[in-house]
């Protein structure tokens, strides 16, 4: 089995990415066999460190229900079923929008008409290659998923970036920002998920609502504290009230930030920075090897 | 015939609420009695998505003919069409004076949605 950790935050902007970019790469450099999946999938940007080559691209679809008019008897039944307004029946119409369509399966199902049939459509794409390659920071497998603009289904372009994990190694997780659903499936089943969040009231307030989420699922949390000099105490309190332990705590680096928006990869761009990543995989090791 | 007019208040003299799947009430006013009844959209306002949906179906199901609101998304506006209500929009100020514009003939229905997503 791969040793999964994904790397997540409450809010956008924390540095997840960074932090993500920078354990894969510095893993890589220790050992062979790193995975970095970018589940980020609104909006993945591991690809502007990592500058893989991409050797493949796959569709990722759903499948929507399509209504044939001339058998459907407006029953009423998939309407009634269907949690997300995908479909909808409105007078003897059946109204469909497919940008809602989580595509179960349900409706098809309990039309006993046999009216609905199921198409694919076509929400994204998951982009496997490489990155790194003859560096001394690679070669790491990169994956990638993207919705595609204006989609809503980012949990089944999350999904299907995951399955391309390999059974061994190390993989790391970008997991989307946020607490819902998309979080959710990046994160689900990862045997380690490392919080990235800044010790500003924000941050606080962001990552106690991961943590709970985190935690309904079961899953071992750490806490990476980034820009730790820029707040105040209260994000370390916080890990402590909740036994929640802080693997490392970056202080803001202007360098960090020119190389970030270069597009470098930071852990070669600035050594203290790479210094500090390096100094939580020994700990890592030991949390998700139990 | 019935009007729905979506408002940020319970009663005719509140202000026009511009969205129409988040809108905060709908006033159902009976051109023919005179009289109105508010529903309460609260439970509309939190879903994340087909609210616009959810609405026309509680604005169909209240029997109106027709609409007066700020603003219309496509997926409302495909549902309240296929119901065969009218939809006006660009409606501001009070919602008894877009109802008496409205009987006036003042105000003219659109073919086609305003606004893109979550209104
Ligand atoms: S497949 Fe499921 S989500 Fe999609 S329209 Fe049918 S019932 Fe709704
Ligand atoms: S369940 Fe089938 S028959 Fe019934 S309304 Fe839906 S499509 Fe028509």
């Amino acid at each position: 089995m791969t040793l999964q950790i994904a790397v997540a935050s409450g809010k956008g902007g924390t540095g997840k990415t960074t932090i993500g970019v920078g354990l894969a790469s510095e893993m890589a450099a220790i050992k062979p066999g790193v995975t970095y999946i970018d589940c980020d999938v609104e909006e993945p940007n591991g690809h502007l460190f990592l500058k893989p080559s991409i050797t493949e691209k796959r569709a990722v679809s759903v499948p929507v229900p399509i209504v044939d008019i001339d058998l459907c008897n407006a029953c009423g039944a998939c309407g009634s079923f269907c949690n997300f307004k995908a479909i909808v029946n409105i007078l003897d119409k059946v109204l469909t929008f497919p940008e809602l369509c989580h595509g179960c399966g349900g409706c098809s199902k309990v039309c006993e008409a046999q009216a609905i049939r199921e198409v694919p459509r076509v929400v994204g794409y998951v982009e496997t290659g490489t990155a790194l390659p003859g560096n001394e920071h690679g070669p790491i497998s990169f994956v990638q998923g993207r919705l595609e603009v204006k989609e809503l289904q980012a949990t089944h372009v999350i999904r299907a970036a995951r399955k391309e994990m390999p059974d061994r190694g190390v993989t790391i997780i970008d997991a989307p920002p946020g607490a819902a659903c998309a979080m959710v499936a990046a994160t689900k089943g990862a045997d380690l998920v490392l919080l990235v969040t800044e010790p500003t009231p924000f941050g606080l307030n962001d990552l106690e609502i991961a943590v709970n989420t985190i935690r309904e699922l079961g899953l071992p949390a750490a806490v990476v504290v980034n820009r730790s000099d820029i707040g105040d105490e209260r994000v370390t309190r916080y890990c402590e009230e909740e036994g929640l332990e802080i693997l490392a705590e970056i202080p803001h680096d202007r360098a960090v930030a020119m190389a970030y928006s270069r597009g470098e990869l930071i852990t070669t761009a600035v050594p203290e920075f790479a210094e500090r990543i390096r100094g939580m995989i020994p700990r890592i090791y030991e949390l998700v090897q139990g | 015939m019935k009007i729905a007019v979506t408002s940020s208040g319970a009663t005719e003299e509140s202000a026009i609420d511009e969205r129409f799947g988040r809108a905060k009430y709908f006033i159902i006013h009976d051109t023919e009695s005179g009289e109105s009844h508010t529903i309460d959209n609260e439970s509309n306002l939190n879903l994340q998505q087909g609210a616009g949906i959810q609405a026309a179906e509680i604005v169909l199901s209240e029997g109106a003919g027709v609409v007066l609101t700020g603003h219309c998304g496509p997926k409302a506006f495909k549902t309240l069409k296929a119901a065969g209500i009218e939809i006006i929009i660009g409606c501001s100020g009070t919602v008894k004076t877009m109802i008496d514009s409205y009987k006036q003939g003042d105000l003219k229905p659109v073919d086609a949605p305003d606004v893109d997503m979550h209104w």
